[in-house]
């Protein structure tokens, strides 16, 4: 990276020398910005703000928006639904940050090799990334099907009485739903895990191997750490993930039965724009993007560690 | 002697030559079902669509099609409106990559290549930006396009998806283009070439493994994209294919095979792009997961 950067530098030096240089370069940088810039705060940045105002009304999208000052967050925490729909993104997001990782990291583990076919394995775990989020709900709506393929398959295992309700029991419903998400995230996080795992350092290994270090030392002492600034990544973006679980939810039960499955984001839809309590959705939402914002801090801090070491 | 023994015994992370044959055809067996169970949901999708629905409920998801009914997949075309919706996915999803693309692009090189007040906090904030939950863009965002009489047209998802898509594909270039040698620029610069030739003549060529990477997989998030096609259209006519399914879904509630004949229509597009440009899609993915 120093090779980069110390052009960069002498560049920056060449300007200083040179007036005419430097008046140029200074507003440059701005002409090529000025368009992407314009349209992201047009409809990101500007968007966002304008919703944490909204959270702060009781707009219903068509005659009123009276600023209300806290009373939506009052509603809110009185709200069960909100407690309900916020514990399920708890569950969303404890499932993914344990099983994707453990199953990730264990089949890029055993797929961290150049056999005939590794990479047409590789794929194959991976394909459900490639899939949208309906072909995945239509997909697993059917299998979770009081006859579908689940319950079939167990019947067949020799499993008797009432097939399981996965998406109409309360207690399983979100469970099911996350399961399917599951199939979709893990291939990804077996993806990242193969990056970082080209980064691990070979030799390391088999030096230790060599001095006696069993395979499970090996890999716990010196591969492990080495996957460390990955693994982080990988937990902050799934955390970020879960707290973005929408299509899933609206797609399999729409939040239901009895809001079970509901979360924040489908919650937040459901009353924004079924019900028109937009002042009421944007709180939800305000809400929502606060908690993620924690965690985008923790992504960000660490990009700007590794930027001030450049 | 005993050092070989030990390798041996580190097949994972060794390279081909030390895996004895034991241990591969351990590795075979083991991924093989497992890829095969991992897999079939897929399957059963395939197998599903091409029965008739007395099939299905006679003899349940496990047998063998008694037919192959290639009848589902004209009727989920035709009928359940796919081939509108496909067509409509596409017009989307293509000028909404070349916004995106090109203007992250733009952006990326400023953010690379020169030292000014707020670089990184803008870079940050098109970082930023990009991890937000949708939710909280999602009321001014379908207010915008109503103000802006873009709601319920192509525009809407056209506008919206180039605009937010310039986070991730900013943060990804302006990665890209960093590791670019600076010597290439001062050498152009010396040569009394202006900064957007730069950009043009030696960043642009230089950064389009980059941009192949991210078109990939910018193409499958826009086309698989639902939330914001739920949001900002309407008319039937108008639904992408992810949108449309649901629509389909609900016309045909019980008829599973009509259902995922227009399910496996609508994977095609991403399934073809991933199979051909597989290694781009990949790598698009893994720059983007910082380093």
């Amino acid at each position: 990276m120093a090779q980069t950067t110390l052009p960069a530098a002498a560049a920056g030096a060449e300007a200083r020398r040179k007036p005419a240089w430097r008046n140029t370069n200074r507003l440059t940088p701005y002409l090529f910005l000025i368009l992407p810039i314009a349209l992201y705060s047009m409809w990101v940045i500007g968007p966002m703000l304008y919703s944490v105002w909204m959270g702060f009304t009781n707009s219903d999208g068509i005659s009123q928006q009276d600023f209300i000052g806290l009373d939506n967050y009052q509603r809110l925490v009185k709200d069960d639904i909100f407690w309900t729909s916020f514990y399920n993104n708890v569950r969303w997001l404890i499932a993914f940050i344990t099983v994707p990782i453990a199953a990730g990291l264990s089949l890029a583990l055993m797929l961290n090799n150049d056999l005939p076919g590794t990479r047409f394995f590789k794929a194959g775990f991976f394909s459900p990334m490639v899939l949208s989020s309906v072909v995945i709900g239509v997909i697993w709506t059917w299998m979770y099907q009081p006859y579908g393929l689940i319950n079939e398959l167990l019947a067949k295992l020799g499993r008797e009485g009432m097939p399981i309700g996965f998406l109409a029991d309360p207690n399983l419903v979100t469970w099911s739903i996350i399961g399917a998400a599951l199939w979709r995230q893990t291939g990804y996080v077996m993806l990242l895990y193969l990056a970082g795992l080209k980064n691990v350092d070979q030799t390391l290994v088999e030096a230790s191997l060599v001095d006696g270090a069993s395979r499970w030392r090996a890999f716990k002492d010196i591969v492990l750490p080495m996957l460390q600034p990955v693994t982080v990544i990988i937990v902050v973006i799934s955390i970020i993930d879960a707290l973005r679980s929408f299509d899933l939810v609206n797609i399999m039960t729409r939040g239901g039965p009895f809001n079970q499955s509901n979360v924040l984001a489908q919650m937040m839809y459901i009353e924004a724009f079924n019900n028109y309590n937009m002042g009421y959705g944007a709180a939800i939402a305000t809400i929502l993007a606060l908690i993620s914002i924690v965690f985008i801090f923790v992504y960000l801090r660490r990009m700007l560690r590794d930027e001030l070491e450049y | 002697m005993a050092t070989t023994e030990i390798s041996v015994d580190r097949s994972d992370y060794v390279k081909r030559r030390d895996w004895r044959p034991f241990r591969i055809g351990i590795y075979y067996v083991f991924v093989i079902p497992l890829l095969l169970i991992w897999l079939v949901p897929i399957f059963m999708t395939l197998l599903t669509s091409v029965r008739s629905l007395d099939d299905i409920t006679l003899n349940g998801p496990f047998s063998w099609p008694t037919s192959i009914e290639l009848q589902n997949f004209s009727d989920a075309w035709t009928q359940g409106g796919l081939s509108h919706y496909m067509r409509n996915s596409f017009i989307v999803t293509i000028p909404a990559l070349v916004i995106c693309l090109s203007l992250a692009s733009l952006g990326a090189f400023a953010l690379a290549r020169f030292r000014f007040k707020g670089n990184l906090f803008i870079y940050f904030t098109f970082v930023g930006g990009s991890l937000l939950p949708f939710q909280i863009l999602m009321l001014p965002v379908y207010r915008l396009s109503n103000t802006l009489h873009l709601y319920d047209t192509y525009w809407a998802l056209i506008v919206f998806h180039g605009a937010f898509q310039i986070g991730f594909c900013t943060f990804v270039l302006r990665n890209f283009i960093r590791t670019i040698p600076g010597e290439i620029f001062d050498a152009a610069r010396i040569d009394g070439a202006s900064e957007f030739r730069i950009y043009r003549q030696h960043v642009l060529p230089l950064t389009l493994p980059a941009i192949a990477a991210l078109a990939t997989l910018e193409f499958t998030w826009i086309f698989n994209d639902y939330l914001w096609a739920l949001i900002l259209v309407q008319r039937d006519k108008l639904k992408p294919v992810t949108t449309g399914l649901a629509s389909l879904r609900g016309e045909y509630i019980q008829a599973y095979n009509i259902q995922f004949a227009g399910t496996l229509i609508a994977v095609i597009p991403t399934i073809v792009l991933f199979i051909f440009l597989q290694r781009y899609f990949i790598q698009g993915l893994t720059m983007g997961s910082g380093k």
